[in-house]
């Protein structure tokens, strides 16, 4: 089986179950978007599958590799970049020490240098500010400066924490339009965690949707977004 | 004018030392938010090597480098062997053990010390003269030695500057201190990068041990002083910035040495607390420091 597995996965905040026996499945090179509402377990999903939080029970899979129980700095070795909300730019760093930070670990320093051309290519707005603080920076150039962070280590598979968080409607799109860019360019596959349902789910090809930590459906994002019955429930529409 | 000047070199020659302290206490403290008592055992454990060292080969140049490696090498220690195994426990009082637990350490490292070296006060010579130039008539008391704690503190400064600024490793050591997930989450391994930051600071502690020892003397607990000022310094500085603490441990040389000179001798070290309990009372940040926290 390749792709991203996750079977019966459960993850408590000591007491509170925010993940309770999650499976679902995500192609390579797939673009799925998993959706909930507030205090769906979305965050903690991701934070279990990126080494962050200990998981209680189930398995989770990329290809071969067990994503449980790993260390964050170990999976961004093996192609599993987590992409923490905006607020995981470092305000007191410029533009280019962000994105350098994620290629440090890297030998191939060659490739890193390319990397960073391709990232300001990508995202050319950060191009001339390169030296700029990322405190001064908007929300949506702050994003940007989160995904080149990540794509500076050649992810495979990538995990997004809620890109539009605190975004203008046409910033999201452009974010979301370049995330559709990537996959497509780097084959990458990407899990996008929104509460954006909507928007989310135009670019997406698949949807999860989750509640109170729990399944309620996956299945294509097309599908889901026609569903009347998850419009109303899960959509905000 | 001359006795003015003089006691301003002087104050900056010993302000560089409790810089150097104050540098690696806050370099402790931005990595690990560890207050490190155990810095002032970790310098008298590296200043007595180098006295080891200099009764063998007796050149101060190789004592300091032994010394300095030294240092790093048991601040290194101390992180592996203490402090990254006191942050696995969690609970109530998890901030507070890894800080009791270098109060514990400095005891230990002070009696140990004089176990094996004995309690007597131990000598080091200077590798320069520390008789003051002579300016027309005047003699001032400040001597070349002077003049080599100040240029040695400088390119301490300058070599943790050019690291931190300029160097993949220094922006592993920034990130790891000021964004630690975000860090991990690029691939950095904080852990380690810790460890280095432990290591740098216990450096930068052995170089302020083994120069301000010339002037007094060493025992098993001479460095407590020293521990005490490089704190006020520190906070001066706002303990999250190196350049606040070189410019905090400049600031408390110069103002003691002031009061020394020019108030009363019995005056200076109650002053330093009273500067210390008013910058926290009235700048908890410090001079250079910022009041939002640093640890998101």
């Amino acid at each position: 089986m390749s792709g991203l597995v996750v079977k019966e996965l459960n993850v408590s905040h000591g007491a509170v179950e925010a993940i309770r026996g999650l499976s679902f499945t995500v192609a390579p090179g797939s673009l799925t978007a998993i959706i909930g509402a507030n205090g769906a377990g979305k965050t903690t999903l991701l934070r279990a599958l990126s080494g962050l939080k200990k998981a209680q029970s189930g398995s989770a899979f990329w290809n071969e590799l067990s994503l449980l129980g790993a260390k964050p700095e170990g999976l961004v070795r093996a192609g599993v970049v987590h992409v923490a909300d905006g607020k995981s730019v470092i305000p007191e760093f410029t533009v280019e020490e962000n994105l350098d930070l994620g290629g440090l670990w890297r030998s191939d320093k060659k490739d890193v240098v390319l990397a960073k051309t391709e990232i300001l290519q990508l995202f050319p707005a950060l191009a001339t500010r390169l030296k700029q603080h990322a405190a001064t920076l908007s929300g949506g150039e702050r994003q940007m400066v989160a995904i080149g962070r990540a794509l500076m280590s050649r992810p495979k598979l990538l995990l997004l924490d809620e890109p539009s968080l605190g975004l203008a409607p046409k910033v999201i799109a452009s974010i979301f339009d370049s995330l559709n860019e990537l996959r497509k360019e780097f084959g990458l596959t990407i899990v996008l965690v929104e509460q954006n349902a909507v928007s989310a789910l135009r670019v997406a090809d698949n949807g999860v949707v989750i509640n109170l930590g729990e399944l309620v459906t996956a299945g294509p994002a097309s599908q889901i977004l026609s569903d009347p019955a998850l419009r109303a429930a899960y959509l905000g529409v | 004018m001359i006795r003015l000047l003089s006691t301003l070199l002087i104050g900056v020659s010993s302000g560089a030392i409790y810089s150097l302290m104050a540098l690696a206490l806050v370099l402790v403290w931005r990595s690990t938010r560890v207050v490190n008592f155990a810095q002032a055992g970790q310098a008298i454990l590296s200043t007595y090597i180098g006295y080891e060292v200099l009764t063998h080969v007796n050149n101060f140049w190789i004592a300091l480098l032994v010394a300095t490696i030294a240092g790093a090498c048991v601040g290194a220690l101390v992180d592996v062997l203490l402090i990254r195994r006191l942050a696995r426990v969690s609970g109530a009082s998890a901030n507070v053990r890894p800080v009791i637990a270098t109060l514990g350490l400095l005891g230990l490292i002070s009696s140990g010390v004089g176990l094996i070296w004995g309690n007597d006060l131990k000598r080091i010579a200077t590798p320069v003269g520390t008789h003051g130039y002579t300016f027309g008539h005047t003699t001032i008391p400040f001597s070349p030695f002077n003049l080599l704690i100040v240029a040695t503190a400088a390119l301490v400064m300058a070599i943790f500057a050019l690291i931190f600024q300029r160097t993949n490793l220094g922006l592993a050591l920034r990130a790891s201190a000021f964004a630690p997930e975000t860090a991990r989450l690029a691939g950095v391994r904080v852990d380690r990068t810790r460890t280095i930051g432990w290591a740098f600071a216990g450096a930068a502690g052995a170089v302020a041990g083994l120069m301000i020892t010339p002037q007094s003397a060493l025992a098993p607990n001479s460095m407590d002083l020293l521990l005490v000022l490089g704190f006020v310094a520190a906070v001066i500085g706002g303990l999250d910035s190196l350049i606040g603490a070189g410019i905090g441990g400049l600031i408390l040389g110069i103002g003691l040495a002031l009061i020394l000179e020019y108030v009363s001798t019995s005056l200076a070290f109650p002053a330093a607390f009273i500067v210390l309990i008013i910058v926290l009372l009235i700048r908890p940040q410090g001079l250079l420091g910022k009041l939002r926290g640093r640890d998101a």
